[in-house]
């Protein structure tokens, strides 16, 4: 099981949201217009306005995805280690989860089996690699 | 409806004139302080989660405390006050014999640690009482890095200075790496997990488990091993308890007990590794294979310097992250692979019958012998 400690909050201003409302309204009617003087055949206009306009849009796009990206996670993590009870005499194997006071080479319950007294052979957690690297 | 543009295409484009006019000279003269700015918001989330990770780790350690310890009176207090624990390091302005002085202010340091554990944690024995320092050790650089970036951040802020908050930026993504290999490494303090660093340990533990040991130096346990048809002295901190004891004068004792007759160390440990390669990576070599401040490798020099023993090295390859979090399977099943390379390591340099010594260095959290 892994379970994530805390995440940060985050506050957003409503001027800041409102930056971002005008910032949209104003690009948009922009690009009406440069629409409009394209029809009209004022193709300097035309430029001016189709690049304010994109320029605007694309900041506010980018500043809303900003107030929407995720909170940032802590990186309290904790992993799945697995300890491996063994078997001496008959080679019989419990993994179970580590639990505290487990450590390597502890003498553990007797076997399920033979009855011999088993020993925790190994504890570690296994980690899925995310992503295979080309140059690895 | 929208107005046509043929209406009112003057002033529009007065207007936009105006605005990129503005646009221009406002970027020529503050945009240094715009870029400032940015830089200072990404510090600031960064510094958001170092706070977190700060008082998570404090939060960990005191629950962790009153879990095993039992203490009679709240531990907060004096957590609190480890927190904030400075060691200073002795002058090294003459630095002839500043390896004692600062083994010295070491042993000290850890003394006056076992010390506090003891009094908030008075029901732990003493693997419990070593895992419980580590715990708080953690929790401390956890509380330093904080502290240290903060005051950075603070600095920058205070003086706009662009060059300043450029480094502290720059050099981030790194000190949060280590940052979060400290919190992982918190969760497996607490509870007795091997980490990584017990690479070596794990060797060591592997090879003297079944044999008769004795204590040959401050927490360093030793084993004579027939290995090979060569007389093993397999040394290791002594665990469970998180731990790596004095690993220097352990090797210096077997040289001078068996009066330098040493056919060759092994020394085994966790080494960082470079970024693309793979973790678990076993690479041999020459030299004390050992970190830490540098005492051991000192001592360990030193008294092989004295009788011309060859010393070997065997790394494990692994990265910050997983050198101080639970141990990866690759790195666990890798003991078995060191196990091979020193067998063979020894029949290719050693004759029958020589004395040997292997050192497993690093943490014991966890491993037994």
């Amino acid at each position: 099981m892994t379970k994530t400690a805390e995440t940060t909050t985050r506050r957003i201003s409503s001027i800041y949201l409102m930056i971002i409302l005008v910032t949209f309204v104003l690009s948009i009617s922009a690009l009406f217009y440069a629409v409009d003087a394209l029809r009209s055949n004022q193709n300097v206009s035309a430029g001016y306005f189709t690049l304010i306009g994109s320029i605007g849009l694309a900041l506010s796009v980018y500043m809303l995805l900003q107030t929407q990206r995720k909170p940032s996670r802590v990186a309290f993590e904790m992993p799945q280690v697995i300890t491996t009870i063994l078997c001496q005499k008959c080679g019989f194997k419990n993994i179970r989860d580590f639990q505290r006071g487990d450590y390597v080479f502890k003498d553990a319950e007797p076997c399920p089996k033979c009855n011999e007294k088993m020993m925790i052979a190994s504890i570690y957690r296994e980690v899925k690699e995310k992503e295979k690297e080309r140059l690895g | 409806m929208v107005p046509q543009v043929s209406q009112f295409p003057g002033e529009i484009n007065w207007v936009f004139q105006l605005i990129f006019t503005a646009l221009f000279v406002a970027f020529v003269f503050y945009g240094q302080r715009i870029q400032t700015y940015i830089m200072l918001r990404e510090v600031e989330s960064r510094l958001l989660l170092l706070k977190l990770m700060r008082d998570e780790g404090r939060k960990m350690a005191i629950e962790t405390i009153k879990e095993i310890g039992k203490p009679k009176e709240d531990p907060i207090e004096r957590v609190d006050r480890f927190l904030e624990y400075i060691t200073i390091s002795p002058q090294s302005m003459d630095p002839a014999g500043i390896v004692w002085k600062l083994e010295h202010v070491l042993d000290v340091q850890d003394v006056r640690f076992k010390d506090e554990v003891k009094l908030v944690a008075p029901e732990a024995d003493e693997a419990q009482l070593n895992n419980l320092e580590n715990t708080l050790e953690a929790a401390l650089a956890l509380n330093i890095i904080y502290k240290v970036i903060r005051h950075f951040y603070l600095l920058g802020k205070k003086t706009l200075s662009l060059y300043i908050i450029m480094q502290l930026q720059m050099v981030l993504p790194l000190i949060m790496r280590e940052a979060e290999a400290f919190a992982s490494a918190l969760k497996a303090f607490a509870t007795g997990q091997p980490i990584g660093d017990g690479a070596g340990a794990l060797v060591a533990a592997k090879l003297m488990h079944g044999h008769e040991k004795r204590r040959i130096a401050k927490d360093i346990v030793v084993a004579t091993v027939p290995l090979e048809g060569r007389i093993a002295h397999v040394l290791k901190s002594e665990g469970p308890g998180g731990n790596v004891g004095k690993p220097g004068d352990g090797i210096r004792r077997i040289i001078e007990e068996t009066e330098g007759k040493i056919a060759t160390i092994v020394m085994v440990d966790a080494a960082l590794k470079l970024e693309g390669e793979k973790p678990g990576d076993v690479a041999e070599g020459v030299g004390a294979a050992i970190g830490g401040p540098g005492i051991d490798q000192f001592k360990i020099e030193e008294s092989v310097l004295k009788y011309k023993i060859p010393v070997n090295a065997v790394i494990v390859k692994e990265d910050i992250g997983d050198a101080v979090s639970p141990m990866r399977k690759e790195i666990f099943d890798a003991a078995d692979t060191v196990i091979q390379r020193i067998k063979r390591l020894i029949l290719e340099r050693t004759k029958k019958g020589d004395s040997i010594i292997i050192a497993g260095i690093g943490n014991t959290i966890g491993i037994g012998q």
